[in-house]
């Protein structure tokens, strides 16, 4: 027998449900207002909700003063860059880890994910000398090797958990066929493995691509990626309430974007084995 | 049955991960360690001399140290309590059918894709500001006196902005966990009377127990690191109000430029984590195998 | 599919972004007003130096400190040229780590002698100036001279505290947003502290004694944090321990404050009609004194230096010389208008018939400039240099948690004596840790 859903019912949640999606997502949607408006018009009290003159000024400031485009650039490098190497890394691993458990598997998973517990603070120093000395400051190069390596031990685990769930007898049958472990991970394994990948993937992206202390610390002009973009932006003198917005809207836009095109994939992996 | 074979396979697989990440925490980690018993500012180079154990002393006895200790489990408490409750009534209204779901669905989500400086910067301009933001417009427009939130409830503060950051994640997880609940669970349960609060009780909790468990877990290594939002809003304060272990070494290293003492801070944060993350495997590791 | 085409599309524009060059010299700077002027004025550089571009890094303040004390001191050499204050100039010069600037001293173009006194000396170090001002900067009392007709008092050229006490709680009507005063409350040594710093000075405390003991239990400092938070409690706005020079700013613009006392760069943003909305009815006075021969006046100067061990020195200098030279002036005030240039370095601005029209805070300005003495802040003598600093190393950290202390004890959290109690304790903590008190 099908639940007989009461169309009165369904009002009352079609109600509460645009209520608190509104009220969660009102912060970003009031950046958005808040963008075009003049300088003045942001802080009137007041507040005007949609009935003001719409104007694109704090967006041209904003684009006469910051390379937007290069810094967007960077952040698509370096957030696409590093998740895809971390994935080569972290795949043949969190294979082995899978369908080859030894006792001490849950140690190291659980060792890799407490290298992520370091405060980043306390070893720039460290890092800082030594990508001075390998030439690695400001490189795109340099930030997509501490985000591969900060996000390594997320996407293991993530992978790790996936994997799990692929029942180990479908594995069994193809070693019996006698295919060759190159042949078992292509044919049998990654088709299997994409929906968990593709939500490793997008979820690490938008990781890397809000990581803020790497980026600010190791970069100077060149490799700058957006979150350097916003610190330009984040006090300034005088009234700046509506260039910070266009500025914020202009570093959230890509990623916010990228994310609602690709929900459903990033949440059909994201699970951490928490589904059984 | 693994084979010798493909265990030595496995191991071959593993290494690359397992070595990166090995030289990736070990070197720094020693440079650290070597730091913390150092006498070493950035600004007075050349004096760097050895300094036995002052550096851990100065730091342990720090009287914002006790504080920061305390801020830093409420941070990550409070921040959990919100998200995994907000998270599951949001699961729970998410798996109801409605008018516009996917819509409301982006509108959850979207919080998640925020920069942390970004979303610090909006809360603290746009909406907590106490003459210009939002809250104080509503505030007034009821006949209240505004709340200056970052001055008053500084950590309450920072826990909502973190909370509102992190409430998207758990939401996903524990939506992806409760549509895989059994449908003809749910309506056994309805047929034999079961009302709304006991089938959730005894049903639908259970069930999601797994999926909270991760929310804690990846939430805690995410947010045992807070600092962005702190320094964007308040800076630590009032006094040390809203300072936690990382914001205490932060200042230490880019204020001080004392990276002797932030080497030794670096390494008390370190032995703090390990210390939960020993808790946590204790609580979740267990939970997780079963 | 799609996020196959998207990183070929990426790709290729990544490609297309690397291109050679001649010479490129990285500036780091402060994303304060008139530094975000320079960089839209630079296509004025570039067309005159063929061969020279640049690349700007603009920063929020803290973090570019950050940025560039971190780079500097490990010599990571990603900046060529850096915009530093008055606070780093003595100490970094001392540690060898800035390039001196003879060529641009010994050139009659730059005319070095045009400098202001008291801002070339806080930029000296042993006789040699390691840093050019870009702007400079006191600090003075703004204040609504409607406000004040109304309510019948009258602005003394130079104040006292008394009457600045007085006159802000009769202007302040809370229920009218309307505060009498805006001062910092934020946390932080450029911010809450340079101004309770350059305050007690008239108050005739000190942060160290001849021997570096901290001075927090004294009586001076006791009056200083008290008459602060009294006088903020009755007459400042809400929220005053998150406000900065930029919150106080945008409150003093949009009318909420009767008196404002902060840098005399603010002056040319409340008077400009664009932005402000008080702009024809802000006077303008010297910081208040107690009779004892200091005024809460302090002195900055953002300027701007080559770090030692560039390779790119000569490219360098002539950029500095472009931005800080009365060329520079010139440049400005022909297309932004002379209220836009940048103040506070230069003899010959104060000069400027033209500029003493637009600016009815030049002399007031300059007067304050002038008063400002960084080698004898104090009213008692001090071991260090610096009027709303103290040039060591440890004092930006240790400026900072005793400014805690005091966001603390003006947001109502911990009294005022606690404050001073905690600030004592953690200054004596830290001057031994960093050897000053044996």
């Amino acid at each position: 027998m099908a639940r007989a859903i009461s169309t009165r019912r369904k009002l009352t949640f079609t109600a509460i449900g645009w209520l608190v999606g509104f009220v969660i997502f009102f912060p970003i949607l009031w950046t958005v207002i808040t963008s075009f408006k003049t300088e003045g018009e942001a802080i009137a009290s007041p507040p005007h909700f949609l009935f003001f003159d719409w104007t694109l000024d704090s967006y041209a400031e904003v684009q006469s003063r910051s390379n937007y485009l290069k810094h967007v650039m960077n952040s698509v490098i370096i957030s696409f860059g590093s998740t895809f190497i971390a994935l080569l890394i972290a795949i043949p691993a969190a294979w082995a880890m899978a369908f080859s458990p030894t006792k001490r598997t849950k140690d190291i998973l659980m060792w890799m994910l407490s290298t992520k517990m370091l405060p980043p603070v306390g070893v720039l120093v460290p890092i800082y000398l030594l990508y001075r000395d390998w030439g690695l400051l400001d490189t795109r190069l340099g930030l997509v090797i501490v985000l591969t390596m900060i996000n390594l031990p997320i996407i293991v685990w993530m992978l790790y958990t996936y994997f799990k769930e692929i029942p180990g007898e479908i594995l069994e049958a193809s070693r019996m066929d006698g295919a060759s472990l190159a042949k078992e991970i292509i044919y049998v394994l990654t088709p299997m493995a994409v929906p968990g990948i593709a939500s490793t993937l997008l979820l690490n992206i938008i990781l890397a691509w809000n990581e803020a202390f790497w980026t600010l610390n190791l970069t100077a002009a060149n490799a700058a990626p957006l979150t350097a973009f916003i610190a330009s932006y984040s006090s300034p003198e005088g009234l700046f309430w509506a260039k910070l917005s266009a500025a914020s809207t202009l570093a959230i836009a890509p990623i916010l974007i990228l994310g609602w095109f690709s929900q459903r994939q990033l949440v059909r992996g994201l699970t951490f084995g928490a589904v059984k | 049955m693994a084979t010798l074979q493909t265990r030595s396979a496995a191991r071959l697989m593993m290494s690359p991960a397992v070595l990166l990440l090995f030289a990736w925490m070990i070197v720094p980690l020693a440079m650290t360690l070597y730091f913390s018993f150092l006498r070493y500012n950035l600004l007075m180079p050349g004096m760097e001399e050895w300094a036995g154990t002052l550096n851990y002393h100065y730091f342990l006895t720090d009287p914002a140290f006790g504080t920061a200790l305390l801020n830093t489990l409420l941070l990550v408490g409070g921040v959990l309590l919100i998200t995994l409750a907000g998270g599951t009534l949001l699961a729970l209204l998410l798996d109801q059918p409605f008018f516009g779901q996917g819509i409301v669905r982006l509108l959850v989500i979207a919080p998640f894709f925020v920069m942390p400086t970004v979303s610090a910067l909006v809360w603290k301009n746009m909406l907590m500001h106490p003459v210009y933001g939002i809250f104080a417009w509503i505030a007034r427009s009821l006949g209240l006196q505004p709340v200056d939130w970052l001055n008053n409830l500084p950590l309450f503060s920072v826990t909502m902005i973190v909370a509102w950051q992190w409430l998207p994640f758990a939401t996903l997880i524990l939506l992806t966990a409760l549509q895989s609940l059994d449908e003809e669970q749910k309506e056994a349960a309805e047929m034999d009377g079961a009302g709304p609060i006991s089938r959730f009780v005894y049903i639908v909790l259970p069930h999601l127990a797994r999926a909270m468990t991760v929310v804690v877990l990846i939430e805690t290594i995410f947010l045992l690191s807070v600092f962005a939002e702190i320094l964007v809003t308040t800076n630590g304060g009032p006094g040390n109000e809203s300072t936690n272990i990382t914001y205490l070494v932060y200042a230490q290293a880019l204020l001080q430029f004392d990276v002797g003492g932030a080497s030794a801070g670096g390494i008390v944060a370190v032995i703090l984590a390990n210390l939960v993350a020993i808790f946590l495997i204790r609580l979740i590791g267990k939970n997780l195998e079963a | 599919m799609r996020l196959k085409s998207l990183m070929l599309g990426a790709c290729s524009l990544a490609a297309m972004t690397v291109w050679a060059q001649a010479e490129t010299l990285t500036i780091a700077t402060v994303n304060n007003g008139d530094m975000v002027r320079m960089q839209k004025l630079s296509d004025d550089f570039k067309a005159k130096n063929p061969g020279i571009d640049l690349e700007w890094v603009t920063l929020e303040e803290n973090v570019l400190r950050q940025r560039v004390t971190t780079d500097i001191a490990t010599k990571g050499g990603q900046y060529d040229i850096m915009t530093i204050g008055t606070y780093e100039v003595p100490i970094w010069a001392k540690q060898g780590w800035l390039q001196p600037l003879d060529k641009l001293v010994a050139d009659d173009d730059y005319d070095v002698n045009d400098l202001l006194p008291p801002i070339r000396s806080g930029l000296t170090y042993e006789g040699k100036l390691y840093a050019s001002p870009f702007y400079g900067e006191s600090s003075f009392v703004m204040y609504r001279k409607d406000l004040f007709e109304k309510a019948g008092l009258t602005m003394p050229n130079a104040p006292t505290w008394d009457f600045i006490g007085e006159a802000a709680r009769k202007l302040t009507d809370k229920s009218k947003e309307m505060y009498g005063i805006c001062l910092r409350g934020k946390a932080g040594w450029g911010e809450n502290m340079a101004l309770l710093t350059a305050m007690s000075n008239s108050f005739g405390a000190r942060w160290f004694d001849m021997d570096w003991k901290p001075q927090f239990d004294q009586p001076e400092w006791k009056a200083t944090l008290e008459y602060y938070v009294n006088l903020m409690k009755d007459a400042g706005p809400p929220g005053a321990s998150s406000n900065g020079f930029n919150e106080n700013l945008a409150l003093f613009q949009s009318g909420k404050c009767a008196m404002w006392i902060d840098a005399t760069v603010a002056a040319s943003f409340v008077s400009d009609p664009k932005e402000s909305q008080v702009a024809d009815k802000v006077g303008f006075a010297l910081a208040p004194d107690n009779g004892l021969g200091k005024r809460g006046n302090w002195l900055w100067a953002w300027s701007l230096a080559i770090p030692a061990g560039s390779k790119k020195t000569e490219a360098a200098e002539k950029f500095i010389d472009w931005a800080t030279s009365q060329s520079y002036t010139q440049l400005v005030a022909s297309k932004d208008g002379w209220l836009n240039v940048p103040p506070g370095t230069r003899t010959s601005l104060y000069e400027t018939p033209d500029y003493i029209k637009v600016a009815p805070f030049a002399k007031a300005t300059l007067e304050s400039i002038n008063s400002a003495d960084p080698d004898k802040p104090t009213v008692k003598p001090v071991p260090y240099v610096g009027v709303q600093f103290v040039a060591i190393p440890e004092f930006q950290g240790l400026g900072t948690a005793v400014g805690q202390q005091f966001s603390a004890a003006l947001a109502g959290q911990i009294t005022v004596d606690q404050a001073l109690k905690n600030a004592q304790q953690l200054s004596v903590r830290e001057m031994t840790k960093g050897g000053y008190i044996k």
